[in-house]
């Protein structure tokens, strides 16, 4: 089920007796969600993006715009009507029925000629179990299960009566970080079983880029970018998105642009052609540096740590903003500690340039 | 070495027991045993300290007494009428309060007001609204003339009658203390679970019966045993509305009884007090053992 948003914008009225002003949670957003993908509604806290989830819920009513599931307007019809399956952040499992009345507990309110059988109502139910494979806990209560468990269970709850759009309100904050790797690829795979429209929230980018068809990162209720996760990654548009995304996280930079060339503090970097001079923030990804011993930009070394796979060099630079540098090379390379100074080229698919007044970003060739 | 710093740990808590142990003890477990001692000793006489001898007569004359019968079935049927009526009463009223928002502050204060009013001022006011006199039919038979009844002595008149008023003014005490439970345990059910239900379609008298109802059900079940137990205890009600000569009125409650064996006009019989004392605190155990067993199978914790 495509799921269309038409300028969706909510506001809230404000708490604060002072300001008059209205707090704008979701600011005309507009979006089609594609058919049968995994869609992750990514952002900081405050965001909006849960109130956007609750908005295609319909727990919370639009202030204005509109919601289609395919041709359907869905905009003024109650959350029972919509045909869509809810996982809350906190699961809600009611906590005084066994596994089993829970996940049977949305057919049993069905009514009329959508009623089933009792025979009918446990194999849908067991169905649903098995795709979250927890059929063998059925009799149990939720306080007896495990956080995963628990967060299975409410999927299958979601998903027993086969909704046209799956919504997950955070769905792996309440894990531990084990669990949280096992369970997303789990959301994954049911998502590609049923092949349901499933749109999720969450603040952790990992966590969305991992198993996203695709990504919406959320600022201040506007939709800074829609993409593939990769593309926003290596593409990001504006100075928000570029820092939002990637552990460890981006490496920004004061810098100007001379006579088509880059210059971060008094190095020439790298050779930016079509953009004039100016005075411009650098952001550069960790693997964007390449160790050299020629290298053109020249960092003070604080040290090295090594996580295996690759090392990550932490140095420093007057025209950072924040605290260190951390650039991720391979093993292969060796780096002298006796040194105080160590040499980085850029490679420059990995460099982003953006304005200093708007945060937008700057294109240049290379 | 190690031994001796465990005794001196427990010497240290029974030490911090002390208190409390010597108080109940002295207030509540030796009463209690002497009540139980007392009720065995036949004819016994708190003046001279003498019995004739140990058995059950007591008992025997507490069964037999018309009085203590009448004491029984009015507490009975206090229990059974109130009990329920007040609980289902203030679910009801709670229910409302939890669902509106405008002066809902002002209500639950309203609600509260019977709590901190005094039990003889409000037995007083009572009498005042229900008593029928020479002068005035009173404030109730007035209405109930308005709607084309006949007036009826609520406080001096027929058994039915006197039992109404005093069910009444029973619900009325009680209500205040369970509505504020009640209310507070409404608050307290996480609002996810009914967003979780009507993302489901589930209908309001279903999440009320699904939903509401198991989560509140310790306090549901809490306010039930101590009800049970209050309405098994009522006494200072009865004579708030009815004066002190119960048994006159027919409606005297068994804390009545045992009250009136001890200093009532009839009084000076501790052994036949204590015998009654024993049989209502029978009743009381059943009662709650029963509720026990119940609340097993309904009451999810």
């Amino acid at each position: 089920m495509e799921v269309i948003l038409q300028n969706l914008t909510k506001k809230f009225p404000s708490r604060d007796r002072k300001k008059r002003e209205d707090v704008i949670a979701v600011n005309d957003f507009s979006f089609a969600i594609p058919d049968g993908k995994l869609i992750g509604l990514l952002g900081p806290s405050g965001c909006g993006k849960s109130t956007t989830l609750n908005l295609i819920s319909g727990l919370l009513k639009p202030t204005s715009g509109r919601i289609f599931f395919g041709e359907d307007d869905v905009t003024d019809l109650p959350p029972e009507n919509r045909g869509i399956g809810l996982v809350f952040q906190n699961y809600a499992l009611y906590p005084h029925l066994s596994v089993k009345q829970n996940i049977l507990f949305p057919l049993e309110n069905l009514k009329g000629k959508d009623k089933l059988s009792k025979e009918e109502m446990l194999e849908k139910a067991h169905e649903a179990a098995k795709l979250v494979q927890i059929d063998d806990l059925m009799e149990r209560k939720p306080g007896e299960l495990s956080g995963g468990q628990q967060q299975r269970v409410a999927i299958a709850r979601a998903l027993v009566k086969m909704p046209r759009v799956l919504l997950l309100d955070e769905p792996l904050s309440n894990l531990d970080a084990r669990l949280r790797l096992q369970t997303r690829e789990e959301i994954k795979r049911i998502q590609q079983e049923t092949k349901i429209t499933t749109i999720f929230v969450t603040h952790d980018q990992e966590e969305a880029m991992s198993i996203s068809d695709m990504i919406v990162v959320m600022k201040d209720g506007v939709v800074q970018q829609i993409g593939k996760p990769q593309e926003v990654y290596d593409n990001p548009t504006n100075l928000f998105v570029a820092k939002f995304l990637g552990t460890p996280p981006i490496n920004i930079f004061n810098g100007q642009v001379r006579g088509a060339r880059l210059y971060i503090g008094e190095d020439a970097v790298l050779d930016v052609q079509g953009v004039a001079d100016q005075d411009l923030y650098v952001g550069i990804r960790p693997e964007g540096f390449l160790l050299q011993e020629d290298g053109p930009l020249r960092a003070d070394l604080r040290g090295v740590e090594v996580m295996g796979r690759d090392i990550s060099v932490i140095s420093g630079h007057d025209a950072l903003l924040g605290e260190t540098i951390r650039s991720i090379i391979g093993t292969d390379n060796k780096v002298n500690l006796e040194n105080a100074t160590v040499r980085f080229a850029l490679k420059p698919h990995k460099v982003f340039l953006f304005d200093k007044k708007t945060e937008e970003r700057v294109q240049f060739g290379f | 070495m190690e031994k001796k710093k465990i005794s001196f740990q427990s010497l240290k808590g029974w030490l911090y027991l002390l208190p409390a142990i010597l108080f109940l003890g002295f207030f509540m477990v030796y009463p209690l045993i002497d009540v139980f001692v007392y009720s065995f000793e036949e004819g016994y006489n708190s003046a001279s300290q003498t019995y004739f001898g140990i058995g059950g007569y007591n008992y025997s004359y507490v069964l037999h007494d018309n009085y203590f019968l009448q004491a029984v079935k009015n507490t009975f049927l206090l229990v059974v009428i109130t009990v329920p009526l007040s609980t289902g009463l203030a679910l009801l009223i709670s229910v409302g309060l939890s669902s509106i928002k405008p002066l809902r502050n002002l209500f639950q204060t309203v609600y509260f007001l019977p709590y901190v009013t005094n039990t003889l001022a409000v037995g007083l006011v009572f009498m005042i609204l229900f008593k029928k006199t020479a002068y005035t039919d009173g404030l109730i038979n007035l209405v109930i003339t308005w709607f084309g009844g006949s007036a009826v002595d609520f406080i001096d008149g027929p058994y039915w009658a006197k039992m109404f008023v005093l069910c009444f003014y029973t619900i009325w005490v009680v209500m205040p203390f369970k509505i504020l439970i009640l209310t507070s345990a409404l608050a307290s059910v996480n609002q996810q679970y009914y967003n979780a239900a009507r993302v489901d379609g589930t209908s309001k008298l279903r999440i009320f019966m699904k939903i509401t109802l198991p989560m509140i059900s310790p306090m549901l079940f809490y306010l039930i045993i101590t009800g049970f137990i209050g309405a098994f205890k009522a006494y200072s009600d009865a004579v708030a509305l009815f004066g002190t000569n119960l048994n006159a009125a027919k409606m005297n409650t068994i804390v009545g009884y045992v009250y009136d064996m001890l200093y009532g006009d009839s009084g000076g019989y501790p052994s036949y007090a204590s015998a009654a004392a024993i049989i209502l605190f029978a009743i009381v155990l059943t009662i709650t053992c029963i509720n026990l067993l119940v609340s097993k199978k309904n009451v999810h914790y």
